[in-house]
């Protein structure tokens, strides 16, 4: 059970997708204008890189590896995440309108997220099993979202500040992410293996 | 090297079986949200939003291109569903006056009416009953209060008549946003 903990902790804070890892830079860049667009990506997110972490666990387990095709993971879990994103999206456009009106335009772009890709590959790399997979894909998603709001609310603070005018717009929010970023190093002694 | 293709294309052609099936089992015909707003609106087609109608002022709500606070027929009731379904925050009624108009409805002083039908054309429910050359009268009844007859009118003999409560016609008030908000301090403590 504490393995389990463990690797919510460690995917949510320690080794964070985007500050530490730096994967799905384009969506923290792209999307963190406004908090509003930030909490909507990082819910889709969420939904999406859970789910498509679990599939691509089934297929690698139950496909790929009886056949000993490993050197095909990387196109076989594109695969599985374009169609669970565009299931995802058929379902919701079903189920929930308001949900997708909020989600919508989103969700195609999760597809080329590469956090979801780099989320699948690492799964296979440390070997985790069912249930260890999805944890981290989940805990990768609430990491992804948690950040993402938090610089989308620091964004919003610094558009209205007193910014030089060389450092106006992307340049003191590559700053900002930055100093983010070595801040999370920060938690990097919290849990010791 | 075969059973990799072969397993990618199995893997493919499955994912698009799946898809396939998915894009005809969930297809969604017109705007699905629209249609939960128009069921909400109160189909008087007055057009005092702004729009032509119900429909696409519902269309313009799902669309997001449009407050919801704009349709004094539905009134406060009606903003309140409006905020409740979309889960966005209730917002007072844009027309102020309406919010607290009495309701009242249209009477032609038949002496003066001089017979153009242009109010029969403007009426959006076919509440004015009368022919060319002929004097005009409102169905009270069907009338719903949209004042759209009024601008039309020639000789301004159209007025605004509010409709006395009596005992026959008295009803309990639409619970208001004033009456929500008592009632959740009630229930905190």
């Amino acid at each position: 059970m504490s393995e389990y903990a463990l690797i919510l902790v460690s995917t949510v804070l320690v080794n964070n997708f985007v500050l530490v890892k730096f994967l799905g830079i384009c969506p923290f860049m792209g999307v963190s204008r406004k908090l509003e667009t930030a909490m909507g990506m990082g819910l889709a997110t969420t939904f999406v890189l859970t789910l498509s972490s679990v599939a691509s666990y089934l297929v690698n387990t139950y496909m790929l590896v009886p056949l000993g095709l490993e050197y095909m993971q990387t196109i076989a879990f594109i695969l599985v995440i374009a169609v669970v994103v565009q299931f995802t999206e058929m379902v919701m456009h079903k189920t929930s309108p308001v949900l997708y009106q909020v989600l919508g335009i989103f969700l195609p772009l999760i597809t080329t997220n590469c956090a979801v890709l780099g989320v699948a590959l690492l799964n296979t790399q440390e070997q985790h099993n069912f249930v260890e997979s999805a944890l981290y894909g989940f805990g990768a998603a609430v990491g992804f979202s948690m950040v993402l709001v938090l610089f989308a609310a620091v964004r919003e603070r610094v558009n209205v500040a007193d910014v030089p005018e060389p450092f106006k717009g992307n340049a003191i929010a590559l700053i900002t992410a930055g100093l983010m970023s070595m801040a999370f190093m920060g938690f990097s002694g919290l849990v010791s293996n | 090297m075969l059973t990799a293709i072969l397993a990618i294309a199995a893997l493919s052609t499955s994912f698009g079986l799946l898809l396939g099936y998915s894009a005809i089992r969930f297809k969604v015909e017109g705007d699905p949200l629209a249609d939960q707003i128009d069921a909400i609106l109160p189909q008087t087609q007055c057009g005092q939003c702004g729009f032509a109608g119900c429909r696409p002022y519902a269309e313009a709500i799902a669309a997001g291109e449009a407050e919801i606070n704009r349709c004094p027929p539905g009134g406060e009731a009606g903003m309140l569903a409006l905020a409740d379904l979309l889960g966005k925050e209730p917002v007072p009624l844009e027309d102020e006056g309406a919010a607290s108009k009495v309701k009242s409805i249209a009477h032609i002083r038949e002496n003066e009416c001089i017979g153009c039908t242009l109010c029969i054309q403007s009426c959006p429910v076919d509440a004015i009953v009368g022919a060319a050359k002929q004097m005009h009268t409102v169905i009270a009844s069907q009338c719903t209060g949209c004042e759209l007859c009024l601008p039309p009118c020639p000789v301004e003999c159209i007025e605004m008549v509010p409709v006395k409560t009596t005992l026959s016609t008295w009803k309990w008030p639409f619970p208001g946003a004033d009456d929500l908000e008592k009632a959740a301090q009630e229930q905190r403590q």
